[in-house]
Order: structure tokens, then sequence, then C-alpha cells
């Protein structure tokens, strides 16, 4: 058993299992490491996030967290292993205000446990606060990318996913966001990150995985791989997206 | 007139409690479940076998035509029809769904409904039952407005059973967690919360409403097995009128159905009352699908 706080070994998986997407992709996270993965549309990245935490099935491979194998999880038991997820889109529930929004997102924790974290989430977002009895589709994007993270930090987990989350975002907000997942890595939380917006993101990460086709394509120290000609040909120079 | 408003709120508060089954579960678990008016049909003929077992009608509380045996009969055939509903979803509806034909699951509860219907005819054969033979005499309550006592209590009874259930979503962590399955499921999953329990507890607590609805139905109209399958289109608007999965909506809806169908009798003759909701099925559907408390947005239960 490797030294890494999260594995996930020769992954395959997709919407359905006749029809993989990701075709064995390997990657690991260390405590406290913040990890990026980049690639090209269909490249599978969403995919390869959605299958650890469980969204997706997975056909063959592995996923390890703390040396526990998470592989066959179901969904809802994902929270309890330690490891939270923020989807892309609708990661918020818009009927439901935000305190309940935060109560839900301790679901597995005892009521009373449940209570005393989702009050830790107003101390560390104090700006969820004056909105705590507003239905959540009142919140902005950032507001609302703000409140899904608070959520997914209520059960403390090791590990938080992250599927872009600086979509749709103001430079400013985005900039915002990411300094707040970078106090998280600090304080021992490990964050592992789905972009599209390549260089802002390799630029605050540790390490950046790149996939094409649903493969490992490269991988390193995100300093070193953002002068890489190739990754810059294709992710970061001309020919680059920006969103 | 007097009389008619008073009959179409009894009758609408009935419809009410089976549409807030109905639309919890069609809310929750996304198919128009047409087995649900069996339910109410399941539930009351589950209490008048209970009542059978209990032996004679005895003590009557108060003014009313029944005693003590028939709330512990109604709340056996809220257990009875819970399992049901637990079985149809294990057998029926949980293999179905996830397939690429939604159309697939509806049609089932279509066979599930005939299915249950003919259990109830078998057993309990085609013709007319009644809970009690107590001749009750309606008090005049206002001039030209006589009430049963029976139906002071089924009026009653909806009004706290709607005011706890409200509380019940508001309040505990499972009525979150329903309304939270309702508006996105994966999401639901993703924080933690076993869908699987949840819905569960949808079927129970549905049930356990259509079971209730039957029993007080029965109390002010004669048993037969078809009594849920001429609530089905009633349920049906209900439910649409005040958008689905909203439950404080399918009360309205309820009482909108029932008032028209007995305000219906000064305008049209009184053969024609069981178009109405059908009539008014066709108008909120033509103007306004998502009903009148839905939003645009997939309506989750409120």
């Amino acid at each position: 058993m490797s030294g890494h706080l999260f594995q996930a070994n020769n992954v395959v998986a997709g919407y359905r299992p006749d029809l993989p997407i990701i075709h064995g992709v390997s990657m690991h996270v260390d405590a406290a490491e913040m990890v990026t993965i980049i690639g090209p549309n269909g490249a599978g990245k969403s995919t390869m996030i959605k299958a650890i935490a469980g969204v997706l099935p997975i056909s063959s491979g592995s996923v390890t967290l703390a040396g526990k194998d998470i592989t066959r999880l179901p969904t809802h038991g994902m929270a309890a292993a330690s490891i939270a997820y923020v989807p892309q889109t609708d990661n918020v529930f818009t009927t439901l205000t935000i305190n309940e929004n935060l109560l839900l997102g301790a679901s597995s924790l005892p009521k009373a446990k449940a209570l005393e974290q989702v009050g830790k989430a107003y101390d560390k977002f104090p700006a969820l606060k004056q909105y705590r009895d507003k239905k959540a589709k009142v919140l902005s994007g950032g507001q609302r990318q703000m409140l899904a993270v608070a959520r997914a930090l209520l059960t403390d987990p090791h590990l938080i996913m992250l599927d872009e989350p600086s979509a749709g975002l103001s430079p400013l907000m985005v900039s915002d966001v990411f300094a707040r997942l970078r106090e998280l890595v600090e304080s021992g939380v490990s964050v592992l990150m789905v972009e599209q917006n390549a260089k802002a993101a390799m630029a605050v990460s540790h390490r950046t995985y790149v996939l094409a086709e649903g493969r490992n394509r490269v991988e390193g120290v995100s300093s070193a791989l953002a002068q890489d000609p190739e990754v810059i040909a294709i992710y970061l120079g001309a020919g680059g997206r920006k969103r | 007139m007097l009389q008619a408003l008073a009959d179409g709120i009894l009758t609408g508060s009935i419809i009410a409690l089976g549409a807030i089954g109905l639309t919890l579960t069609m809310g929750i678990l996304r198919f128009a479940n047409f087995a649900h008016a069996e339910m109410i049909t399941w539930g009351a003929y589950m209490a008048l076998g209970a009542l059978a077992l209990m032996g004679p009608f005895m003590a009557p509380l108060g003014a009313l035509s029944f005693g003590l045996p028939l709330i512990i009969a109604m709340v056996i055939a809220a257990v009875l029809t819970s399992l049901l509903a637990l079985m149809i979803d294990h057998l029926v509806f949980r293999p179905l769904h996830g397939r690429p034909n939604d159309m697939t699951i509806v049609f089932s509860s279509f066979g599930v409904s005939l299915l249950v219907r003919m259990v109830v005819l078998l057993i309990f054969g085609g013709s007319a039952q009644y809970y009690s033979n107590t001749l009750q005499i309606a008090v005049p309550v206002a001039p030209g407005l006589r009430i049963l006592p029976d139906q002071l209590f089924v009026l009653g009874f909806t009004i706290v059973t709607v005011i706890s259930l409200h509380f019940f979503l508001q309040r505990t962590r499972l009525g979150l967690a329903m309304r939270a399955l309702a508006e996105n499921p994966t999401l639901a999953r993703v924080n933690g919360i076993d869908t699987r329990v949840v819905i569960r507890w949808t079927w129970v607590i549905g049930a356990s409403l259509a079971a209730v609805a039957g029993v007080l139905y029965g109390l002010t109209v004669q048993l037969r097995p078809e009594i849920g399958f001429h609530l089905l289109l009633p349920l049906f608007a209900a439910v649409i009128i005040g958008g689905v999965g909203n439950v404080f909506g399918a009360v309205v809806g309820g009482l909108i159905v029932g008032l028209a169908e007995s305000l219906s009798v000064f305008i049209i003759p009184p053969s024609y009352k069981l178009a109405v909701p059908f009539i008014i099925l066709l108008i909120v559907l033509y103007v306004r699908p998502t009903g009148i408390f839905g939003s645009a947005h997939h309506a989750g239960a409120k």
C-alpha cells in the first residue's frame, strides 16, 4: 500500500458499462495537496471525478482513500468515508433555504453534531449568514459556489473534489474561489478539481494531470507543466480555451 | 347553495388527502402512479376487514356513527396499505425505474391498479358494504345547512393531518431529505442521503394517507371496489391544479375539485358531475400546465 491519501488505479468508467469514457486512468492526491485535472473537451475529466464520487459506476480499477477501498461504495456513503464532491451545475438545492442546504450537507452526522457543524460553516462563510432563511435560488453564481463548498466541508472531509469551480464566475470571483480553496489546503484538506480555466488553476495547484481521450496524457508539478511546450501548445497558448 | 358548498368542502377534503399522497410520490418518484387511487380502495376495505375481525360495532363515540374500533381499523388499514405499496415498489416499480422509456412504469401502474381492484373484488365481493348501520341524524348548523357529525369528523381529521404533514416536511430531517430528493436526487445522494430509505418512507406516507382517505370516504359513501377508480380523475386534477410535488397545492386543488363538482349541479345536469374534474384538468393543462403553485422549474415537495 502506498502512502498516498487518495489513489485511483486504472479506473474504467462511463455512463453505461458497455461504453466506457475513462479507459484506465490513474492518479493520486497526498494530504494537504491541491491537484488539478485539465484536458480538452470530452477528455473525461468530469466523468473521472463523478466515478470517484460514486455518481457513475466504475467497471474496473480501484479507488482508495486513506488505505480504505471505496471503489464500490454507494454515492451516499462517500460523505461518511470522508470524501466530498461539488458538482459543476445544480450544486445547491434552489427550492430549499441556505440553512436547509447546509443541514442536508450534514445528513450523515448525528443531529447535534450537524447543528454544530452548520454553525461553524457560518463562521467560515459569514456572507451566507445573512441569507440563512432565503431560498438558494436568490443567490448569485459565486454565492452558490460558496454555499456548495461550505456544504461539502460540513463533514470535515479529507478530500474535496470540485467540478469546474470557476465555471460561469467573473474573473474576480474566480480568484476569490481559488484563494478559498488554497486556504483549505493550508488547513490540511486535500483538493482535487477539474478545470477548463487551466492557467489559473495550475497557478494555484501543486500538481496537474492532463487527460485526453479518457487516458492519462501528461502529469507533473503544475509550475513545471505550465512551461511544458506540449501543454502550452494545446491548453495554455493561442489554441488554449478560455472561458 | 350553502349545503352544496359544505358538501363540496367535504368531498374536497377527502380528495385532498388522496392527492397529497399522490403529489408526494409523483414529485419524488417522478412518474404518474395510476395505482395510487386503488390504495384508497385497498385502505377502505382493509379497515372493513379489520372491523369484521374486531367484532360488532360497539359504543359509538358521541354523536358519531362509529367508535374506537374504526380508529384502530384505520391504523391497521394504513399499515396494510403501506405494506402493499412497498411490495408493489419492490416487485414492479423499482425494477422498471431508470428505463429509457418513462412510459413503461406509468403503464405498469395501470396494470397494478387493475390487479389491486380485482383482488379486493375477489376477497370482499362487488356488492355495496358499510362500516356502520347506525343511522345518523344531520345536525342543522345554519339555516339551510345540515351536516352529519361524521362529516365534521372527516373535515377536522383532514385539517389535522395536513398541518402535521406540513410540520413533518418543514421541521424534520426526513422531511428535508424528501424535499431535497424531489428537487435533485443525485445531489441528495452526494449529500449523504440514502435515497432508497427516503423513497420507502415516501411510499409509507403516501399509502397511509390514501388508506385514511379511503376510510373517511367509506364513512360518507357506501363501499364498492370502484371507489378508488372513481376518485382517479379528481385526484390527478387536484395534483395538477396544485402543481406536482406541492402538498399545499394538492389541498387547494382537492378543495377546488370538490367544490366545482358539488356546485356544478346548479349549472349542468347532475349526471354530468363526474366530467367536472376532467374539464378542470383540461383548462389547467391548457392555461397553466405547471399548476397554480408550480414553478416553471420542476417543483419540489413543499
